[in-house]
């Protein structure tokens, strides 16, 4: 993390609610970034796709145990962690949601999805021992108008 | 926006309008219920107009598929109706739409329908 990435970290509840909180946090960041509809769009699925796992597949809905978000602004891209307390996964273990004996299967796109909206993606083992998905978004020639630059300046000098 | 859906009939058919997100905790369970009342009724030619979804994540796909393949074995088709640009997008990275059959006119989703 350099001197000029800002960085926020919320500890989440393994409930259903916490899918859609943190995405809305995600939304705002990727917003006062100035991400364009498009790019916020494709973030907050990712991260509502992320925590879903964490919460169903990580941490099995048990109310007991947590979901770790965090969100780094660095200055040339997004970067968002979510962790849980789960087991852990292994990518290569993920089935390909586009093979054809996949194509009806009433689950298993999130990764898919994720790996398709993001310009990075991995997963590795936690501190917590479970998965920590890692994805970011890069600034585009797209960024909005109202973008917020990541080192703020104090109040000019008197 | 939050889910809603009603059904009617038209035609031969049923075609649920559906508005606001389909996903995991909002508007996939009532989807997956709505469309097994109606195979318990015996209607088994549905149609989803999802021209005013907003917005549909993983969970809600998967409900679009277990809902497309529960009307297939019961010897019924679901066609999908009006898709927004996301939603298209969604189910064209993900190959669904060459599996869905979907049109932009109700009156020829209707005439699908053999």
């Amino acid at each position: 993390m350099t001197a000029e990435t800002k960085r926020i970290e919320v500890t989440l509840e393994t409930l259903l609610d916490s899918v859609c909180l943190a995405e809305e946090i995600c939304l705002r960041i990727a917003d006062t970034a100035g991400f364009d509809e498009d790019d916020c769009h494709k973030i907050g699925m990712s991260v509502r796709e992320g925590v879903i796992n964490a919460y169903r597949y990580g941490n099995r809905s048990q109310r007991g145990k947590k979901i770790y978000l965090t969100v780094e602004l660095a200055p040339d891209k997004m970067e968002i962690h979510v962790m849980d307390q789960g087991q852990g996964f292994n990518l290569a273990d993920v089935a390909d949601p586009l093979a054809e004996e996949n194509l009806l299967k009433a689950s298993g796109r999130g990764i898919f999805l994720m790996r398709s909206f993001m310009d990075e993606f991995a997963v590795q083992r936690s501190r917590w021992g479970g998965a920590e998905v890692i994805m970011a978004k890069r600034y585009s020639a797209s960024r909005g108008s109202n973008h917020r630059p990541a080192s703020p300046q104090g109040p000019a000098p008197g | 926006m939050t889910f809603k859906a009603t059904a009617r009939d038209s035609g031969s058919a049923t075609v649920i309008d559906i508005s606001g997100r389909i996903t995991l905790g909002e508007g996939s369970a009532t989807l997956r219920e709505m469309i097994r009342d109606h195979l318990n009724q015996g209607h088994t030619k549905l149609v989803l107009n999802l021209g005013d979804v907003s917005y549909i994540d993983s969970s809600g796909i998967g409900e679009l598929v277990s809902g497309y393949t529960t009307v297939k074995n019961l010897g019924g088709d679901l066609k999908l109706l009006n898709l927004t640009k996301k939603v298209h997008d969604l189910l064209q990275i993900t190959k669904l739409y060459t599996v869905f059959d979907v049109y932009n006119d109700e009156h020829a989703a209707i005439g699908s329908f053999r």
